[in-house]
This record gives structure tokens, sequence and C-alpha cells, in this order.
């Protein structure tokens, strides 16, 4: 106490705030807690992918297995982006703007692939779709397959993201009320031409954080992706489980070549989402 | 008739909010309708734009029963209390909404825009979004809107309640003019009967769902049906007498009995502008002291106590005030020169007495 009595003299700190060995003790934790668990092991990714040479690194991206493997997570999230984007849209738009019986329940249910650990989601449709579960005969006699095939890992990435953009766009709807819609409704517009021009516009940054962070989810998923791919090398491994199986082949320069490709969509992730959100808040500050 | 309102009700759950109200209103009137908050008034002009459903009672507009029409279908221009402009549009885009939904030409529409840029003075802002503009400029923005497609009828909701007293005067004024000039069919909803006085031809005060009266402002101020129009139009004392001796008083005060019985209670209502001052204090028959003066513009409100700590409101213009050389803290004397019965609240009120002095008076009367 006596220290910080001494610096009070020196300089006086805000009256608001504690005291300064609090303030830095805090920071230092803060700063030695991300360095070690965040920093350091995405910085080591780099280094690993590129401890033998650049060439060696985009040899590695270039094997037919790492190729095949982005090819299936870009084709996978090429198809569940637009699907949770159309289902988010559409779960937003009725939570919020319309009463209905059961809109606790949906909410509550929108919510469930938070609380249900991925693997158990894969596990939930190898049992249904499964050839030992109930659809999965008549399926089988129809020549459909889906688990251990890419219809199967577009489901389980679609059950995991869904939250994703009706969670985002839920609140910034909220916020905007109805009375934008029925100013739109009293000049003449039709229902789709309201939500056209004067909903939709209204949400386009909460819609395009909301796919930004349902894309980085549908490319990362491992635990369900897992269960329900049959890891067939070329034909049904992602990129997180082709990374698993270069690195279970002691292909560790390989492994982390792939990972890089991974935590850069992460960094491109953060980047884009901090750059909405300051706008966002420069456009409240205004408003 | 432009529109024209009957039987109509409309309950929540089991509350009725709008009860059996029927009203028309002439085309190009300009019409207020005036309650506390909850009075239903809203409700009624977001029925009368298709924003609510009725669930008994028919709406007409143009002679044309509106019930089954569309809120798109039926040519009107609402103005929300809280604007409600499309944000990501500029002032120009949000003025030309409802002329590129209802497919003008492209010049028509350039046109129209500007015409109105020009009556509303918003030259100079047709780039900006609605987070760019102040209050009363977001306000007339919103007007705009409304009036770009020449609606049959113009619904402001609590038009100015979100804006601060000087921009309100302002629009308030802004309001009045644009009515002259275009005659567009106007309904106002205000909880202000201030704002009300001022700009309506006619003003329908609602309570608890019901209209209480409709009449011109004049009419409602001087000619209320009831306790609770007078209230609400204006200030007004407000006394409950006893009768004694054959006479109701409270206090010092004395009004003669009108039916009343011995030990029966009478209430008696008097505006302001009824109570005569004077700093003789001999000269009227109350005496007591001048405890504040509210400025209210040209106009004075006197506070006036009287020895058992009755206080009266009484109302006189400034100069009134000087030639009598007032001052907080004196002591004068007042009279009542006109007062009502009070009835029960709902109940219809006697007409107004008026009370003959021998002695005369000197001053204006006021309002």
């Amino acid at each position: 106490m006596g220290a910080t009595r001494k610096n009070n003299k020196t300089k006086m700190p805000k009256p608001t705030e504690g005291s300064p060995v609090v303030k830095w003790i805090l920071v230092i934790v803060s700063i030695t807690f991300l360095s070690t668990f965040l920093v350091l092991p995405l910085v080591n990714v780099f280094a690993q992918a590129l401890s033998k040479g650049v060439n060696y690194y985009f040899n590695c991206l270039m094997l037919p297995e790492s190729k095949s493997a982005i090819r299936m997570t870009l084709t996978i999230s090429a198809i569940v982006v637009p699907m949770n984007m159309i289902f988010g849209v559409a779960a937003a738009w009725a939570v919020t703007k319309f009463r209905f019986p059961g809109k606790a329940l949906l909410l509550t249910i929108i919510d469930l692939p938070f609380s249900i650990s991925p693997v158990v989601a894969g596990l939930m449709y190898v049992l249904l779709y499964g050839l030992q579960g109930h659809l999965g005969q008549w399926l089988d006699e129809h020549d459909i397959q889906i688990i251990f095939n890419v219809p199967g890992m577009v489901l389980v990435t679609t059950f995991v993201t869904l939250p994703f953009v009706a969670r985002e766009l839920i609140p910034v709807m909220q916020a905007s009320g109805v009375e934008q819609e029925h100013a739109a409704l009293t000049l003449g517009a039709s229902g789709w031409k309201t939500f056209w021009y004067v909903t939709l516009p209204s949400v386009k940054w909460g819609l395009l954080y909301g796919i930004i962070l349902c894309n980085a989810r549908a490319m990362g998923e491992f635990g369900a992706v897992s269960v329900v791919s049959g890891h067939i090398t070329g034909k049904t491994d992602t990129m997180p489980l082709m990374v698993e199986k270069f690195y279970n082949d002691f292909n560790s320069v390989a492994a982390f070549s792939l990972s890089s490709l991974l935590a850069m969509l992460a960094l491109v992730t953060l980047a884009v989402k901090t750059w909405l959100e300051w706008r966002e808040e420069k456009y409240n500050q205004k408003g | 008739m432009s529109i024209e309102l009957k039987n109509v009700s409309k309950f929540f759950g089991d509350f009725p909010a709008v009860y059996d109200v029927s009203f028309s209103v002439k085309e190009g009137e300009l019409v207020s309708l005036l309650g506390p908050s909850g009075s239903g008034k809203t409700t009624v002009l977001r029925i009368i734009a298709g924003l609510e459903y009725p669930d008994s009672g028919e709406i007409y507009i143009r002679g044309k029963k509106v019930n089954n029409v569309s809120v798109q279908q039926r040519n009107i221009g609402f103005v929300f209390q809280s604007y409600a402009l499309f944000k990501n549009m500029t002032v120009f885009e949000n003025i030309a909404f409802g002329l590129k939904i209802k497919k003008w030409k492209k010049s028509d529409i350039e046109n129209r825009v500007r015409e109105l840029i020009d009556l509303l003075e918003l030259n100079g802002f047709e780039e900006r979004y609605p987070h760019q503009l102040s209050g009363g400029q977001r306000q007339r923005v919103a007007i705009a809107r409304a009036l770009a497609p020449k609606p049959d009828v113009l619904l402001l909701d609590e038009p100015f309640g979100a804006v601060d007293a000087k921009i309100r005067q302002e629009l308030r004024e802004w309001l009045v003019h644009l009515h002259h000039d275009l005659h567009v069919t106007t309904i106002f909803v205000t909880h202000d009967q201030e704002e009300a006085m001022e700009i309506a031809n006619r003003i329908i005060i609602f309570n608890k769902g019901k209209i209480e009266q409709i009449g011109t402002p004049r009419e409602v101020y001087e000619k209320p049906v009831n306790e609770f129009v007078a209230r609400f139009i204006g200030v007004m004392n407000i006394l409950e007498l006893e009768v004694k001796d054959g006479v109701a008083r409270i206090g010092e005060l004395e009004f003669p009995t009108h039916g009343q019985t011995e030990g029966q209670k009478i209430r008696i209502g008097f505006r302001p502008y009824a109570v005569q001052v004077s700093s003789d204090v001999n000269r009227y028959k109350y005496k007591a002291i001048l405890k504040h003066t509210y400025f209210l513009g040209i106009m004075l409100r006197l506070e006036l106590e009287l020895e058992s700590g009755l206080v009266i409101k009484a109302r006189m213009s400034k100069e009134e005030y000087n030639l009598l050389g007032l001052r907080d803290g004196m002591p004068v004397s007042f009279q009542i020169k006109q007062y009502r019965v009070l009835s029960k609240e709902g109940s219809e009120l006697p007409p107004e007495v008026a009370v003959v002095y021998d002695t005369p008076f000197i001053g204006g009367d006021g309002i």
C-alpha cells in the first residue's frame, strides 16, 4: 500500500480506476495466458508447416489427398452455408416479426446444437440413416447412401452450424422493431417487397457476420463429420479429418501445412468479424 | 365524408381498447384525436390505416367500406411516432419509396420528390441518411414520405412527441401550413391538449376507449359535456363543498346550493380566467395572499392562498398584472365570475352559472 501512495503523489489515477498494482497484475496475467494458450500454438502451426521450406509446404498442399480434402471442405460449406442462411433468415423473421404458438420452443430448439456434443450429433445421424437405423433399410433398398458419404457429412455439418445465422439475426431484427415494415406497408409495399427492400437491408451486416461464423465452423468441424464420414481417403476426408490422418501417418509437415490453411481461415474470420463490429459501433454512435 | 367510423370496437383480450366508436371526418378537415395515454386514440388511428383490424364496426374511406381492404390498398399516408424512416435509404430514397412501389415513371418520381423536398424545405439533405438528420428534419422526411403518393388521408400518430419544445412549435406551424396548402384530410393523435387546441379544426376526445366529446377547440373548452373533458381541456379549479345552513361551503368560499339539501356534498369547477383579482383587499369578497406567479408567455397564472389554506388558481394578462401592481406575497381580494356544478364523471354537465355582483370591476376579461 505504501508503494501505491507514493505513486499517487507523482501521477494521480482516475478516481474510478482501482489500484495500478491490480491493473498491471490483471494485464500481465491476461497477456501471459493468451500467449501461452493462443498465440504460441498458432505461430507454431505456421513454423512447423514451413519447417522444410516453402516449396515443401506447397508440395504438401498439392498432394492428391490434400487437394481432395480441400475440395470436400469447400463443397460441404458451399452447400451448408446457403442452407443455413435461408433457414436462419426464415427463423429469425418468424420469431421476431410474428406471434405464433410454440415460439419459445422454436427459440430453444434453435440453440440445441450448441449444447449437444458434435460426436453425439454425428451418432444421431448414423443411428437414423445408417444401415442399422430406422431409415437405413429403406434407403439401402433404394440405393441411397447417406452415411459414410457426402450427404451425411452435409447433414451433420448443417446440424452443428444451425444456430449461427439465426442467433446473429434475432437480436438485430428485434432491435429494429416492426415500425419500418409497417411504414412500408402503408406506402403500398407487399410483404415480400417489404422484406426485400426494408427488412433484409437493415440486417445485412448481422447476416454477413452470421454467415462468416457459420462458414468458419462448417469448415473446421471435426467431431460430427468424423463419425459419419467413414474416413475414405480421397473421397470423404475433409481438411480437419485429413490433418489428423497425416499426423497419425507421421507426416507432420503435411498435417501442419493443411492446418495452416484452417488457421488462416480463422484469422480472416476474426479480422472480418472485428471489422464488422467496428463498423456497427461507428454506425450506432452516429445514429 | 372522407372518413367514417360506425360502432367500431377492438378488444385486446377482454380489455376493450376501443369501444363503440363512431365519428366522421369531412373532406379536407384537420381533426385531432385527443386523450390520455391508453385511451384508445392510437388504436383508432391504426384501425383507419388498416394496421389493426376492428373486432366489430365499419370503416369507410371516401364512401367506400374498407374493412376488407388491406393496408396497402387503402391509399393512406401514415406518420409514425418514432418516424420509422428506412435507415438504409437516403432522404430522397425514403420519399421516393412509395412511388417506386406504385411503379411511377422515373421522371415523375424525380419531380414529385423534388416538389416535396421544396415544400418541406429539405433542400440539400437529399443524399443524407436518417441518422445524419435532426429530429425535426426526420419528422419532415416522414411527412414528405407519407404525402408523396398523394394519399386520400394523412394519419399522424403523436407526430411531435419526440422532438424538443421549440422544434415542436415549428412543426405544429408546419402542419397547419401544409394542411392549408394541400388540403388533404388529416387526422392526428396527441395527448397534448394545447397541441390539439392549436392545430385542429375539430377535436375528438377519447377516454377509456370511448369518445367523450366531439367539437371545435372552442366548443370543447367552453362547453365541456362532462367533468372529464372539463378537466382534461385546460386548467380548472375543482372544489368539493358541503351544504351548511343552506349554503355550499369550503373554507371561506360560499356558493349557492343547486337542489342539494343540508349536509350533502356538491362539486364545483371554475376556470382560472373566471377568477377576478384585485390588489385592493376590500374590493372583492374573498381575501387571499398571492403565493406565486407562473409565467406562461403573455398570460400569467396566479396561485392565491386563502387563510384556511385553500389554494385557487387565477389567470390574467401581463398588462393587467402590471396595472394592478401585483407582486408575490401581496394580500389581494378576489371573486369568482362563473362556475359549474360538476356531476359524477361520465354524466352530463349542467350549463355554467354566471354570478352577478353589485360591485363593478376593472381589468380585461382574460381568457
